[in-house]
């Protein structure tokens, strides 16, 4: 079924893959790799984008989510809560060929919500007397001590979703949401890899869980990872 | 032979989960709690992937790559259960609706400050969602071996290791005791039979407190 493209976001993967580009800062979506778009990943690796600065939950798994990316040593930045599934990551950054800025996961959340709701920072107290404190502004609110966090925006996002309509209302499913509603929202160009494309009118408003105002680009990549279960 | 000391830590643990408890689970031993959970109680298990009600595992051809839990294990999801975004996940944890969280430590200080979380110059896996569950969840109970694996223990005085969060504990479940981190210090609840309070003493790097009798537990 040919579906009207009244926005012109849907868009082919080598034309989204024009966006993605040497030195940018980019945020993959998705938890150890659910919610992540492979198709998108295996096309940045195939175009060998260097330098980029990476935001996302966690490295991934083995073979899988930003891992990827990271082995092919595309990366000099890092942005994340958690390296642990993987060893590739840890091992660059223990030979100095990485950067890595670890921030608690709430906090890293937030810090994307921030910058995708255009807000200057936020105030938490997960991490205060921690290693996490150093460098920061300490600010008190009603007798609590806070660390101001501050927010996180990127070139491009890219982001897996079950489905989009045209206009790039998404839904998700089950888990393969993490911080895609939130990554959608904080990039200058958010690229969503939807398994099914609709037209508009095909989801039901009370079902939007991003809408389409956030989104950028719909592409159907159709790639699936090799879970490290199967 | 009699159970596994694992699963013996991990039964223990349950124990402390009371109806309609909303409680995370850590990777390894913790995530054994759930099959202790006694039938007639319901327990919201969330995962902090974003999923409030997680279930037992599929069976094995019937999982779904889209639902997972924190280590990326597929589950399934119990009547009642929603899922969420990761700022929405941590919204719950942040506003203290979780009611306990079980994780593993490295080390507790006697003032229940945890550190699990790295080891510098050595395991630097990062935090993940530790320094949120440990600092906002209202019962922080850490399973974990009394002592590392060169015997140095692993209840201190102060934590050598960067925190995960000061003052957090609860209660810590070693293979060898159930001690409760209280304002007047450390209190030694209940030994497992298959040690002594002594052994308990030796090994543990800061003043406990004893109210005798100290429970000892036994499971077939």
């Amino acid at each position: 079924m040919q579906i009207e493209n009244q926005f012109g976001k849907i868009k082919t993967v080598s034309e989204a893959m024009e966006y993605v580009k040497d030195g940018m800062t980019l945020m993959i979506a998705g938890f150890g790799g659910v919610g992540s778009s492979c198709t998108l990943i295996n096309e940045i690796i195939k175009k060998n984008v260097k330098d980029l600065t990476v935001i996302s939950i966690d490295a991934g798994d083995p073979d899988v989510g930003p891992d990827h990316i990271i082995q092919n040593l595309q990366v000099k930045k890092l942005i994340t809560s958690h390296i642990g599934a993987t060893p590739t990551t840890g091992k660059l950054m223990n030979e100095g060929k990485l950067e890595v800025e670890f921030s608690p996961q709430g906090t890293l959340s937030e810090r994307i919500r921030a910058g995708g709701v255009g807000l200057g920072g936020i105030l938490t107290d997960v991490g205060v007397n921690t290693l996490v404190e150093e460098g920061k502004q300490k600010i008190e609110v009603g007798g609590t001590t806070y660390l101001l966090e501050t927010p996180l925006r990127a070139d491009v996002a890219i982001l897996y979703a079950k489905k989009a309509d045209a206009f790039g209302n998404l839904v998700y499913d089950k888990t393969a949401r993490g911080l895609n509603p939130l990554m959608a929202m904080a990039a200058e160009v958010s690229i969503v890899d939807a398994e099914e494309i609709v037209p508009i009118g095909a989801i039901d408003p009370e079902d939007v869980i991003t809408p389409g105002a956030f989104v950028d680009i719909i592409v159907h990549g159709g790639g699936k990872f090799k879970w490290g279960w199967q | 032979m009699g159970m596994a000391v694992k699963e013996k830590m991990a039964k223990r643990a349950a124990e402390e989960i009371n109806n309609g408890d909303i409680v995370n689970l850590g990777f390894g031993i913790p995530q054994k709690a759930i099959q202790y959970i006694p039938e007639g109680k319901t327990v919201f298990f969330h995962a902090e992937n974003g999923v409030l009600g997680a279930g037992q595992s599929p069976e094995k051809g019937k999982e779904d790559e889209n639902l997972v839990d924190a280590g990326c294990v597929p589950i399934t999801a119990v009547p009642g259960a929603s899922y969420f975004d990761s700022a929405n996940s941590f919204a719950i944890v942040r506003s203290g609706k979780l009611d306990i969280t079980i994780m593993g430590g490295l080390e507790v200080s006697e003032k229940g400050d945890l550190a699990n979380w790295i080891v510098p110059g050595a395991i630097v896996p990062g935090m993940g969602g530790a320094m949120d569950l440990a600092k906002k969840t209202k019962k922080v109970i850490i399973i974990m071996t009394h002592t590392d694996k060169k015997g140095n223990p692993k209840i201190k005085k102060e934590c050598s290791l960067p925190l995960t969060a000061p003052n957090c504990v609860s209660l810590i479940i070693t293979d060898l005791a159930v001690i409760s981190v209280e304002k007047k210090g450390l209190v030694l609840k209940e030994i497992f039979d298959t040690t002594t309070v002594e052994e308990v003493k030796e090994k543990t790097a800061a003043d406990l407190i004893i109210e005798e009798p100290v429970k000892v537990i036994s499971y077939e």
